[in-house]
């Protein structure tokens, strides 16, 4: 497994941890009570590392846009689906961030279907990339047979 | 020593409330236009003035009466929880209890006694939700179950909320309030997930929403609270502050709320004053005993903004992908322009 592959896959297990830890799970099902695992239960500590990775994470997502662009003619119907929910957790993702900055408001309503919906959108990205990789169709962009 | 306070027994302030309310009532149209959003779209605030309180207790009992009909009504037996660790709450047996916060009780008066500058005080303080302005429980509930309304309150929707107690947990007072045996996490894991629905004062929407004053404001028969425009809210503390030598909490707490008190005593003096057993955040200094005499009561010490790490890091965020951006358009020109070169 070449380097970077791992340090993305790190990036998406703290992504997901941290995530997840948003929800009171890790208290109730002892995960927080394992020696050095306590930060899993305080919520502060891991919305600011959701932060923190997000934008390791954008900053990724972004460089992976501008690769993918001059090739978009080429991206396989998997990879069309895994950009459309990668932009919805992205675009979700955004606004929570807006919503909680001091001074901004998003209302009640679309709080919650932004905050459903980036829920969503993870638990289907992450079905979606063990299916593609089950079936062993993961590739973004088809390949050319020229190359 | 003199007492500073009030000689009026309960039973003959109940007799002038009476009278007091049917004035009230009369003036209400005069306040209700306070009762919504403000007409510059300001969140609103209010602002309680504790040296006229006197303890009487009207705005609790105006607020259970009020809401009652919001109050849980429980299903039982309760689901057993998994884990065992797990445990009920249950309030639905105590709902007469008023000396505390609870599912069935969103506001109590704190009676507080305290010697400051040579004179024993009895400080009356009515305590409830401080409606932040950028609120942690809003903030970080996973569900968006619990949220700010465009008048500045914040209010949790029982129908979505599970009852997890993450919004207690990030509160800095401890202020919404469990029962378990409602809501929607019984008709999804009700073993596993969720363990009821939290509680706590949303300043009356309801009433709101009709165009009246919540009813603890209205009730009041010493016009102890308040309510309008933040910024004028702000504007009268600081004027009452200067014009009684006064002090002041709940506009820099926790990053801002909109529930301003001022207080003819310190409140540093009024928190020690207090029983001891918690610290800011909760967590345990004293006995169990201690803790759980201080459990629905929320102190009154200084709160920093909560949010100053995420706000940082919020900068990062939205630059990140532009960031991102430029280094693959980057990275795409070079090659390019080596494949060019190559060419040529």
């Amino acid at each position: 497994m070449r380097m970077r592959t791992l340090l993305f896959i790190l990036l998406m297990a703290a992504m997901a941890v941290s995530g997840f830890g948003q929800m009171p799970i890790f208290k109730r099902y002892y995960v927080a009570d394992l020696p050095g695992m306590a930060w899993t239960a305080d919520y502060y500590f891991t919305h600011a590392m959701h932060y923190v990775g997000a934008a390791i994470l954008l900053a990724l997502l972004g460089y992976a846009a501008a690769r993918l662009a001059p090739v978009a003619g080429r991206i396989t119907l998997s990879g069309w689906l895994r950009i459309v929910l990668w932009a919805t957790i992205v675009a979700t993702g955004l606004l929570r961030v807006l919503k909680n900055l001091p001074d901004m408001h998003l209302g009640p309503e679309l709080t919650l279907v932004v905050d459903i919906t980036h829920l969503g959108a993870v638990m289907a990205l992450g079905m979606t990339a063990l299916a593609v990789r089950l079936v062993g169709k993961s590739a973004y962009v088809k390949i050319s047979r020229e190359t | 020593m003199p007492k500073n306070t009030s000689t009026i027994s309960r039973r003959s302030f109940l007799r002038g409330a009476a009278i007091v309310g049917a004035g009230a009532l009369a003036a209400a149209p005069a306040v209700s236009r306070a009762g919504g959003q403000s007409e510059s779209g300001e969140e609103l605030a209010t602002l309680l003035d504790l040296s006229k309180c006197i303890g009487c207790g009207a705005c609790v009992m105006a607020c259970r009466e009020a809401n009652a009909e919001r109050y849980p009504e429980p299903t039982k037996p309760f689901p057993e929880m998994f884990p065992a660790r797990v445990k009920a709450e249950d309030w639905s047996d105590k709902r007469g209890v008023d000396d505390r916060l609870t599912p069935y009780n969103w506001l109590f008066v704190d009676h507080i006694t305290v010697n400051h500058g040579g004179e024993e005080h009895e400080i009356h303080m009515p305590r409830r939700c401080m409606h932040c302005t950028n609120p942690p429980c809003a903030n970080l509930c996973p569900w968006g179950a619990a949220a700010k309304q465009d008048n500045g309150a914040v209010t949790i929707a029982p129908d979505i909320c599970l009852g997890g107690s993450k919004c207690k947990d990030v509160c800095p007072w401890d202020i919404p309030q469990r029962q378990t045996g409602v809501g929607l996490y019984l008709d999804l894991l009700p073993r596993f997930a969720g363990n009821g629905v939290m509680y706590k004062c949303d300043r009356c929407q309801p009433r709101m929403a009709e165009g009246k004053l919540p009813a603890c404001i209205e009730a009041c028969p010493m016009d102890v609270q308040e309510i309008g425009p933040r910024s004028e809210i702000i504007a009268k503390a600081e004027a009452l502050v200067r014009e009684t030598g006064g002090y002041i909490y709940g506009i820099e707490e926790n990053g801002g709320t909109n529930t301003v008190y001022v207080s003819p005593v310190p409140f540093e003096a009024l928190e020690a004053a207090r029983d001891k057993g918690k610290d800011a955040k909760g967590h345990g200094k004293g006995s169990q005993a201690q803790q759980q005499n201080q459990a629905g009561r929320p102190h009154l010490q200084p709160v920093g903004s909560p949010f100053e790490n995420e706000n940082m890091f919020a900068a990062a965020v939205f630059t990140a992908p532009l960031a991102g951006l430029a280094a693959g358009a980057l990275k795409l020109f070079r090659k390019a322009r080596a494949n060019h070169e190559e060419e040529s």
